[in-house]
């Protein structure tokens, strides 16, 4: 199989490559999107641990 | 007894345990990804019927399995926090929700998507997808319950009565395609009767359902541990945590 051919998918490529590409992003967003309130969270403990040690 | 499970269930512990787990669940995820999706997109024989359209099967079948698998999490978490009140079951029941969301919105478009070539329509109010469509909309019922309570309590409270009323929707969307005979196809895998699809088309799709799973626990975990730091951001343990994190 040639790699014209995977990309075409017989002649199915919108509905094939729509649904698999719709599929990864919404999966990936599902993944990406908790590690950056992560990020945010850990910021906001390290702000409130640091106050807690001066005092 | 009950001393030791609700410790085992307390922030602190699923927090460290989870910690520990979420790397394997990661790697396990992303190797099963890559096989399934070479197995179902490359390896796996071209329908005689449908041709290359019908890979669309190896996520739509998955994403609609989790859409089902997810809410009797979420359902089962609600009535476990009813009964014995546990904090943890509530975090698990919120992260469970946009989860679920996310999969039955996928099971939806995709089964459109599919539905165009396939049936020549994008969609039909067929007893299938309007069931899987007021599942979508339990999902955000869920989440809207929720944050529209502003008393914590009573919010969890809420949102899983709801979850655990929504419950009768899952044996209806199961079984719709055997009670109203329409266009979605009835079910080629089953428990009793194993499967009706062929084997070099079957396999793939059992790797890709494993992957669904892990990714599911792997995306449970992240936003329950969010939930548990946002909880407990003041609390002694977390604070200690900050050199780690």
């Amino acid at each position: 199989m040639s790699l014209n051919e995977f990309f075409n998918m017989g002649g199915y490529a919108f509905h094939v490559w729509t649904s698999y590409g719709l599929t990864f992003v919404i999966m990936a967003l599902l993944v990406i999107l908790p590690m950056q309130k992560k990020k945010q969270l850990t910021r906001r403990i390290r702000k409130t641990s640091r106050r807690r040690s001066e005092t | 007894m009950w001393k030791t499970i609700l410790k085992l269930t307390s922030f602190r512990n699923f927090y460290q345990f989870s910690g520990k787990l979420l790397p394997w669940f990661t790697a396990i995820t992303f190797i099963l990804f890559a096989i399934g999706l070479y197995w179902s997109l490359v390896i796996a024989p071209i329908d005689y019927q449908q041709k290359d359209s019908y890979r669309i099967l190896y996520i739509h079948v998955p994403a609609a399995w989790m859409s089902l698998f997810v809410y009797i999490v979420m359902a089962t978490s609600g009535a476990i926090h009813l009964i014995w009140k546990t904090k943890l079951s509530v975090v698990i029941a919120n992260s469970c929700a946009p989860i679920g969301a996310a999969f039955t919105f996928l099971a939806l478009v995709t089964g459109a998507i599919w539905g165009h070539p396939t049936w020549g329509t994008w969609w039909v109010w067929d007893a299938r997808l309007t069931s899987e469509l007021v599942l979508l909309f339990l999902y955000i019922g869920y989440m809207s319950l929720y944050s529209a309570i502003e008393d914590r309590a009573s919010a969890a409270r809420a949102a899983a009565i709801l979850a655990i009323v929504g419950v009768v929707n899952i044996p209806i969307i199961h079984y719709s395609v055997d009670w109203w005979f329409t266009l979605h196809q009835s079910a080629s895998i089953s428990v009793s009767k194993g499967s009706s699809m062929h084997p070099s088309m079957y396999w793939p799709l059992l790797v890709m359902a494993t992957a669904f799973k892990f990714y599911f626990v792997m995306v449970l975990m992240q936003r329950a541990r969010n939930e548990i730091l946002e909880r407990d951001q003041n609390a002694n343990w977390v604070q200690e945590l900050e050199k780690e994190l």
